[in-house]
């Protein structure tokens, strides 16, 4: 490249360098600095990344290259339309989080290393979208897992330093069979670069690709919180203060489905087919298993928990549909899917404080004092059933007509049938905390476990991120064209043209 | 030389996967320790193992002669460093759990699964993680 750091380097770069400098910064910054730097920082990573898209979208691939090396031995940063998409969702995500965190819907004191960790957190995701080398993603990787660990025990309790534990070494070994399959995509090919092993793993005989991209996929499902790999997410998740588990379950399984995706589009497009029928069978595991333990739970953390499970079983579903219209439509789905997600649980959180509690037994009632937070609550939750006209109406209509086009009848009955299990948790969760009488004082300490609170007011910054993530599903739903235009061309850049 | 290097990073990860899987805070932190031990060996010969040269590109010549391809050993190091700070991360969250709990058995860290009621649905959880 050249020696000069033009403005598009920086440009490309950007999204996961902010987050890093602010994260940095808030860590040395007095305290009362700490929280305005922390919301203008992530507003300006937001908006870095949608400069981003919007140039990728215009101008085509953007790349940058870090070191005086020239390609591909030079460490790549590649901002294709489904890396830009996403670094900005990513963005739009940790901003909300973060003005959410800001509100004071958690009553918790909070910590001074939480926003950086968070922004940390930020930094790894961005960089895991947008570079394009295969080691450096092993370092986002463990920098998010660092931040992840970070956030769990950054205050101390036993719960959360117990959650963080057992994230840490699932996760931890996840990424240690990341590392020894990069190993050996090295030892083979003598390439990290992912458009240099295109065509070097190409050349390898079928089969070693297929146990190659097995290797690397054991990863990356763990990651991803496919089955049989789950067991860690709803065992952690639900200890966490809000804010932070929104953006956890917005992002970080995400981050898995990803590097799936990019590696089965963009590294590996010529996969023999075996493995597209693997990753659907395990994806439709994925779906039943998530949603049946959505089902079976009463608070409301932990359904919400496997439902990101269950929903992560449709993006894969989507990937093994194959290149093209199939890959599309994983990303149409993951981007619909992280918004209604982190959005579900901030909204669970705005019915605690208002009256209700996690756990829908002891809930109810809040119909009758909030009904625009039921209403409210109805748009992100009838978007993951798929509810016409809804965004997640469209992100299924995209994976079951591909599965009925590429003759996968049983993994489209497999998404119609968990579909209504969806509608009958959320509705569980509508028909207990909002609609059902509130239950008896008396009655609710019954089990002895903890007194119900009482009714706080809501922030109005944190209804308002609500209500904002709200209108951008109901934008997604009403205007479907502009998102799928950039998932196809997400999916056309990935080599696997329709 | 290569059978050598086999045979260690078999029993390092042989020896890590015992540990991981034993119900005990501490060796299961270890555990991972030694299994990422092991990774990084078999990062390192992805290099090639070749004789004690420098891996200069002599003057002349376009391509490394009989040395060892340095990248794979600038990765190692990379993951060794990361690995490092991993470890110390979580011994020092298992010593605070073992502190917390009382106990340094996994079998104890229940905490955050709901225990089963008389109807056979899952119990209440406590309010937050603290």
């Amino acid at each position: 490249m050249s020696a000069g750091f033009a403005a598009m380097d920086a440009l490309v770069a950007a999204p996961l360098l902010l987050p890093l400098a602010v994260g940095l910064l808030c860590g040395v910054l007095p305290r009362a600095w700490v929280r305005p730097a922390s919301a203008i920082g992530a507003f300006a990573s937001l908006a870095a990344a949608v400069a981003l898209l919007a140039v990728v979208m215009s101008q085509g691939t953007q790349s940058t290259a870090f070191g005086d090396w020239t390609l591909p031995f030079a460490i790549a940063f590649v901002a294709d339309p489904l890396g830009a998409a996403m670094s900005v969702v990513a963005a739009l995500m940790g901003f909300a989080c973060i003005v959410f965190q800001l509100s004071g819907v958690d009553a918790a004191e909070e910590s001074a290393t939480l926003h950086p960790l968070l922004h940390l957190l930020l930094a790894g995701v961005a960089g895991a979208f947008l570079t394009g080398d295969l080691f450096n993603l092993y370092v986002w990787f463990e920098l998010m897992l660092v931040a992840a660990v970070g956030l769990f025990i950054h205050q101390r309790g036993r719960l959360l330093q117990e959650a963080g534990f057992k994230y840490f070494v699932v996760n931890a070994f996840g990424t240690l069979v990341f590392l020894a399959a990069i190993a050996w995509v090295y030892a083979r090919t003598g390439h990290l670069n992912f458009a240099a092993l295109e065509g070097a793993l190409a050349a390898l005989p079928a089969h070693e690709q297929l146990a190659l991209a097995a290797a690397l996929a054991v990863g990356f499902l763990l990651k991803a919180g496919a089955f049989p790999l789950f067991g860690w997410l709803p065992a952690s998740y639900h200890v966490l203060p809000t804010p932070v588990l929104a953006l956890f379950a917005g992002l970080l399984t995400k981050v898995g489905v990803y590097a799936i995706l990019r590696v089965w589009g963009d590294v590996m497009p010529g996969l023999a087919p075996f493995a597209n029928e693997a990753l659907g069978w395990v994806a439709v595991a994925t779906m039943v298993v998530g949603v049946l333990g959505a089902a079976f739970h009463w608070d409301m953390r932990r359904i919400l928990a496997f439902h990101i499970i269950s929903q992560i079983g449709y993006i894969l579903l989507a990937i093994a549909l194959g290149a093209g219209e199939g890959h599309a439509a994983a990303t149409f789905y993951t981007i619909h899917h992280i918004i209604v997600k982190a959005n579900l649980f901030l909204i669970a959180a705005l019915m605690v404080r208002a009256g209700g509690d996690w756990d829908l037994r002891r809930a109810g009632g809040l119909w009758k004092s909030h009904p625009w937070l039921g209403l409210l609550f109805l748009v992100p939750a009838l978007s993951l059933v798929g509810i016409p006209p809804l965004s997640g109406f469209w992100a299924k209509l995209l994976v079951v007509r591909e599965a009925l086009a590429t003759g996968h009848a049983a993994w489209a009955a497999a998404a119609l049938l968990v579909g209504f299990l969806t509608l009958y948790s959320m509705m569980k969760i509508w028909m207990e905390g909002f609609w059902k009488p509130a239950p008896a004082d008396a009655e609710a300490d019954a089990d002895g476990s903890r007194p119900i609170a009482a009714p706080a007011p809501l922030p109005i910054a944190a209804v308002a991120t609500c209500a904002a993530l709200a209108a951008t599903t109901l934008a997604i739903s009403l205007a479907p064209d502009g998102l799928f235009r950039i998932a196809q061309s997400a999916a056309a850049a990935m080599g696997g043209a329709p | 030389m290569s059978l050598l290097l086999l045979l260690g990073i078999a029993a390092l990860v042989s020896s890590g996967v015992y540990l991981l899987l034993a119900r005990d805070l501490l060796r299961s932190v270890v555990g991972l320790t030694l299994i990422g031990t092991a990774i990084n060996l078999v990062l390192f010969t992805s290099g090639r193992l070749g004789p004690i040269q420098p891996p200069i590109v002599r003057e002349g010549l376009q391509a490394l002669g009989d040395a060892a391809n340095p990248l794979p050993q600038a990765l190692v190091l990379t993951a060794i460093v990361i690995g490092f700070a991993l470890a110390c991360l979580a011994l020092v969250l298992a010593v605070a759990l073992r502190e917390d709990e009382g106990s340094d058995r996994i079998d104890d860290l229940r905490g955050t699964e709901p225990g089963e009621g008389g109807d056979g649905k899952p119990l209440p959880m406590p309010e937050d993680g603290r």
